[in-house]
C-alpha cells in the first residue's frame, strides 16, 4: 500500500517535472519567435523598398530621329548665332521626330506616339541642337526620356495582360513600344536626373534635388541653433547649478520635453515663428528653427551624460592645480566629454532628419519645382517628399518613393555610422 | 543694416580683446597682474558686445509693434476691425516696399510715407543708442583694467550667467508650446463651447466654412465634437500595443536572461533599427503594403475591409514601438538584482518558472512605466495615421474600418494655407493640447513609476 503510494508519487513528480521542463522549452522558444518575428518585420520591410525602389535608379529613354530642319525651325540666317537657335521653334521638329516612329498614323491620331515621351520633348530637342549647333541641317539620333507609362511597361512593373481600357497604355502604343524595343531602341541607363533634378508633377521626370538640399539646410540650421544652446546648458546643469527647486524644475521640464509628440512643435513653429516672429513660411530656416527646438532636449541628455562620465579625479585634479571652476570645465571637462555630446548630437540629428509632421504644418509640403540654394529659399525635405509622393496616384511615383526612403535610409546609416566612429574613436575609456 | 550693426558690435569686440590682452602686457611693467592677460582682453570684448547686443535685440522685438501702434493710430476713428486693421498695416508695408499691387489711396499713402519715415527714425535712433551704449560700456570697461581690479572673477560670472541662459531654453521653449497652444485654444473655445468638444460626438470641421461672413453657431456646436478623435487615437493606440507588449516584452525577457552575448551583441541593435526608421517610411509601408494585405486577407474571410483600416496603421504602429518596449525592459530586467535569481535557483525553480514569478513581479513597475512611454508614444504619432488609416472621423470600434486620430486631424487641418482667426484653424490647436495633457500625464507618471523602481533596488 504505502510501496503503492511512494510509486505513483514518484511517477506524479516524474510527470511534474516532465511538465515543468516543457513549459521551460515552451517559454524559451516563445522569446525566439518573438525576436524571430521582430527581425522578420525588419527583413520584409527593407525587401519591399528595395525591391520596389531599385528600378528607380534605372531610366528609359526612347531613341528616335531628329531632322534638324533649318526651314522647320524657322532659322533664315546662313549661319545662325546662338541665339538664333535659342529662339528658334523646334515644336515642329521635335513633333516629327516623334511621329516618325510610325509614318502611316493618321494625323489625329498622333497623340498617342506623343503620349509616350515626357512633355519635356521639345526641350531635349532643342538642348541637343544647342549643345551640339553644328547638327544644324543633319538627321540625327536622339534620345528622349520615355513617359512614365512606358518607363513602367519597359520596367515590367506594368501589367499587360488587363482589358485596355483599364490600360493607360493602349495596345498601339505597346505595338510601338514592342518594335521599338525589338529594334533595341528603348534604352536602359543610370538615373542621374534623379539625383540632379527638383520635383516635379511628371513621375519620369521628378527627382530629389529640391528635396535634398531642403535637408541638408534644415538640418545645419538646426544644428547651428540647437548644438551651442543645449551644450551651453548641459554644462549648466551637470557642473555649475545649485541643488535647488528651479534647478530641479529645469531638469523634469527637460525630461517632458523629450517625450513631447514632434506634431506639437509643428502647432509651436506655427504658432509662433511664422504668426508672431513673421519668418519666410515653408522655408528650411523655419523648419530648422522647429526642429532645433525638438533636438535641444536630446542633446542636453547626452551631453550630460557624457560630462557625467568624466571622471572627478580630472576636476579634482585641475582644482589641486589652482584651475578655477570655470577653467577645470572648459579646459579638461568639457574637451573630454566631447566625443559623446558629438556622438549624441549625431544622433539627435538623425531623429530630426526623419521628422516629417512638424515640417508638413510648418507649410514644407508645398510643391517646389526648383533647388533651393539658400535656407530662406522654399524648400520640401526628403520625409515631405516620401509623404507627397506617396499621396500621388501615378504608379511611377511608387518606384519614386521608395528609392527616395532608400536615399533617407542611406542617410541615416552614414549619421549613425558617424556617431559610432566619433564615439569609438575618440572617446577616452576610464577604467 | 542690422547685419552691419551686429557685424561692427562683434568685430568691435573681438579688437577690444586684443586690444585689453595688449593694455594688460603693458600694466605688467609697472604692476603685478590680477589674472592671466587674456582675461582682460575677455573682460573688454565682454563688456562691449553683451549690453550692446541686448538692447540690440530688445530693440528689435519692440520695435514693430511700436510702429504699428503708430501707423494704426490714423485709423482709430474708423471703427475696424483687428483683423481689417491687420490687412491695412500689411498693405502699407508692401508700399512702402514697393511690391503693393493693389489701388493705392490717399490714405494709405500718407500712411506709407509715415511708415517710412517712422522707420528711418527708429533705424537712426537705434544706432545711436547702440554707439551710446558702446562708448559707455567700454569707457566703463577700460576704466576698471586701467586701475586693474580682479579681471577673472567678473569674466567667470558672466560666462555662468550665459551659461544659466542657455539653461533657461528648454524651459522657454516650453513656455512657448504652452502659450502658444493655448493662446489659440481659449480663442477656439469662445466659438466653440468646451463642452461641445470635449463630449461631442461628431467631428466634421470642414462643415463650418463658409465663404463670406460668420459661420452658423448651430453647425459650429455639431461640428467640433472630439470624442471620435480620442477614441481613434486610444483604439489605434491599443491595436499597436496588441503587437508591441507581447512581442516586444518576450524579446526583452529573452534578450536579457536567456540569450549569449552574440545573440544579444547583434540581435538589439539590429532590432532597434526598427525605431529609427522615420515614421513617414512605415506609413508608406502600411499604406502599399499592409493595408491592401489586410484588406486582401478580410475579403477572402468574407468580412468588409476597407483599404485604410485602423488595424493595418496599428499594427504598423506596434512595429514601430517594439524595440521602445524591449530595450527598456531588457534594461529593467538587467537591473533585478543578481540574488533574487540565485535565491529562486537555489529553491529549485526552472529558469521561465524564475522569471514568471520573481523576476516579472519584481520588475513590473519598470516594465509598466516602459509601457507607458510607449503608450505615449502611440497616441503622439502622426505619419502612420496620415498615411495608412483615413481622414474621416468615425466612431467605431471595429478594426476593420477607417478611424481617425488627433495627430492625424491637426495635419488635415493645418495642411496647405491657414487662415488665423478660423475657428477650424484653432481646433487644431485645441487638439494639440489636448494631445500634449494627454502625453504629459502619461509621461510624467512613467517616470515617477521608473524612477521609484531604481531607488528601490540602487
Amino acid at each position: 500500500m504505502l510501496k503503492n503510494i511512494g510509486k505513483n508519487m514518484n511517477s506524479f513528480k516524474k510527470n511534474l517535472l516532465k511538465k515543468r521542463y516543457n513549459a521551460e522549452r515552451r517559454f524559451q522558444w516563445y522569446g525566439k519567435i518573438a525576436i524571430g518575428l521582430a527581425l522578420s518585420f525588419l527583413a520584409v520591410f527593407m525587401f519591399q523598398i528595395f525591391s520596389k525602389g531599385y528600378s528607380a535608379f534605372q531610366k528609359t529613354w526612347i531613341v528616335t530621329e531628329v531632322h534638324y530642319d533649318k526651314e522647320l525651325l524657322l532659322i533664315d540666317a546662313e549661319s545662325p548665332s546662338k541665339d538664333d537657335l535659342e529662339n528658334a521653334d523646334y515644336y515642329d521638329v521635335a513633333y516629327k521626330a516623334m511621329t516618325s516612329l510610325d509614318p502611316g498614323l493618321p494625323e489625329e491620331e498622333d497623340r498617342q506616339l506623343i503620349q509616350m515621351v515626357s512633355y519635356k520633348y521639345e526641350t531635349e530637342v532643342k538642348d541637343l541642337l544647342l549643345k551640339n549647333p553644328d547638327f544644324l541641317g543633319k538627321i540625327v539620333p536622339i534620345k528622349l526620356t520615355a513617359s512614365d507609362d512606358v518607363d513602367q511597361v519597359h520596367k515590367g512593373n506594368y501589367p499587360r495582360d488587363i482589358p485596355e481600357k483599364n490600360r493607360r497604355v493602349n495596345d498601339y502604343q505597346l505595338q510601338i513600344y514592342d518594335m521599338l524595343n525589338e529594334r533595341g531602341d528603348i534604352l536602359s541607363e543610370f538615373n542621374i536626373s534623379f539625383f540632379t533634378s527638383p520635383d516635379s508633377r511628371e513621375a519620369e521626370l521628378a527627382g530629389i534635388a529640391s528635396s535634398f538640399m531642403g535637408t541638408v539646410f534644415s538640418i545645419l540650421v538646426c544644428l547651428a541653433f540647437s548644438f551651442p544652446v543645449a551644450v551651453l546648458a548641459a554644462i549648466y546643469l551637470e557642473e555649475f547649478a545649485p541643488k535647488n527647486k528651479f534647478t530641479d524644475f529645469i531638469e523634469v521640464n527637460i525630461n517632458n520635453l523629450a517625450a513631447v509628440p514632434s506634431i506639437v512643435f509643428g502647432l509651436l513653429g506655427l504658432g509662433v515663428l511664422l504668426a508672431v516672429f513673421n519668418l519666410p513660411r515653408s522655408t528650411p530656416l523655419v523648419g530648422g528653427i522647429t526642429l532645433s527646438l525638438m533636438t535641444l532636449p536630446t542633446i542636453i541628455i547626452a551631453a550630460r551624460a557624457s560630462l557625467k562620465a568624466v571622471p572627478p579625479s580630472i576636476r579634482e585634479a585641475a582644482l589641486a592645480m589652482g584651475a578655477s571652476n570655470m577653467q577645470t570645465t572648459m579646459h579638461h571637462t568639457v574637451p573630454l566629454s566631447m566625443p559623446g555630446t558629438l556622438s549624441g548630437t549625431i544622433i539627435g540629428l538623425a531623429q530630426a532628419l526623419g521628422e516629417t509632421a512638424p515640417l508638413i504644418l510648418i507649410g514644407m509640403v508645398a510643391f517646389v519645382n526648383t533647388i533651393p540654394g539658400t535656407p530662406v529659399d522654399p524648400a520640401a525635405s526628403l520625409p515631405v517628399q516620401i509623404y507627397i509622393w506617396s499621396e500621388s496616384a501615378e504608379r511611377g511615383f511608387v518606384e519614386k518613393v521608395s528609392a527616395c526612403i532608400m536615399v533617407l535610409l542611406a542617410f541615416l546609416i552614414l549619421m549613425n555610422l558617424a556617431a559610432q566612429i566619433v564615439r569609438h574613436k575618440f572617446e577616452k575609456k576610464w577604467s | 543694416m542690422n547685419l552691419i550693426l551686429v557685424t561692427f558690435i562683434i568685430l568691435l569686440a573681438f579688437t577690444s580683446y586684443y586690444f585689453g590682452r595688449k593694455k594688460a602686457l603693458v600694466i605688467q611693467s609697472s604692476q603685478r597682474l590680477t589674472a592671466l592677460p587674456k582675461f582682460y582682453g575677455y573682460y573688454l570684448a565682454a563688456w562691449c558686445a553683451a549690453p550692446a547686443l541686448i538692447i540690440f535685440a530688445l530693440w528689435s522685438v519692440f520695435e514693430p509693434s511700436i510702429v504699428k501702434t503708430f501707423i494704426l493710430q490714423d485709423y482709430t476713428d474708423q471703427n475696424l476691425t483687428k483683423n481689417e486693421l491687420q490687412l491695412i498695416y500689411t498693405k502699407v508695408k508692401a508700399l512702402a516696399a514697393g511690391t503693393y499691387t493693389g489701388n493705392i489711396t490717399n490714405f494709405l499713402d500718407e500712411s506709407a510715407n509715415k511708415y517710412i519715415q517712422l522707420k528711418g527714425i527708429a533705424n537712426s535712433a537705434k544706432v545711436a543708442i547702440i554707439l551710446a551704449i558702446l562708448i559707455f560700456s567700454l569707457s566703463f570697461a577700460y576704466r576698471s583694467v586701467q586701475k586693474n581690479d580682479r579681471m577673472r572673477e567678473p569674466v567667470e560670472i558672466f560666462l555662468k550667467w550665459v551659461l544659466f541662459v542657455a539653461s533657461l531654453g528648454a524651459v522657454l521653449v516650453t513656455i512657448g508650446i504652452v502659450f502658444s497652444l493655448l493662446f489659440e485654444a481659449i480663442r477656439f473655445f469662445q466659438a466653440v463651447k468646451i463642452f461641445d468638444f470635449i463630449f461631442g460626438t461628431h467631428w466634421y470641421p470642414a462643415k463650418t466654412f463658409v465663404r463670406d461672413g460668420q459661420p452658423d453657431p448651430e453647425l459650429m456646436k455639431d461640428a467640433f465634437g472630439a470624442v471620435p478623435l480620442f477614441a481613434g487615437t486610444f483604439f489605434i493606440a491599443f491595436i499597436a500595443m496588441c503587437v508591441a507588449i507581447p512581442i516586444g516584452l518576450l524579446s526583452g525577457i529573452y534578450l536579457s536572461e536567456y540569450a549569449g552575448r552574440g545573440v544579444r551583441k547583434y540581435a538589439k541593435p539590429i532590432i532597434e533599427i526598427l525605431a529609427g526608421i522615420p515614421t513617414v517610411v512605415y506609413g508608406f509601408f502600411a499604406a502599399l503594403t499592409v493595408g491592401p494585405f489586410v484588406k486582401e486577407i478580410g475579403n477572402a474571410m468574407g468580412l468588409e475591409v476597407s483599404a485604410e483600416s485602423a488595424l493595418a496603421a496599428g499594427a504598423v504602429m506596434g512595429v514601430m514601438i517594439i524595440p521602445f518596449i524591449s530595450s527598456l525592459s531588457d534594461d529593467v530586467i538587467t537591473a533585478v538584482p543578481q540574488n533574487l535569481r540565485d535565491g529562486s535557483y537555489a529553491m529549485g525553480a526552472t529558469k521561465s518558472e524564475t522569471v514568471k514569478k520573481v523576476i516579472f513581479p519584481a520588475a513590473l513597475p519598470g516594465i509598466v512605466g516602459s509601457i507607458l512611454l510607449a503608450v505615449s508614444r502611440a497616441v503622439g504619432e502622426t505619419m502612420i495615421v496620415v498615411m495608412a488609416s483615413g481622414l474621416a472621423a468615425n466612431l467605431t470600434m471595429n478594426p476593420l474600418e477607417s478611424t481617425s486620430t488627433i495627430t492625424a486631424q491637426i495635419v488635415v487641418i493645418l495642411i496647405g494655407d491657414q487662415q488665423f482667426g478660423d475657428p477650424k484653424t484653432q481646433s487644431a490647436f485645441a487638439l494639440g493640447i489636448s494631445l500634449f495633457i494627454v502625453t504629459l500625464f502619461l509621461n510624467v507618471i512613467a517616470l515617477s513609476v521608473v524612477k521609484k523602481y531604481r531607488e528601490k533596488y540602487e
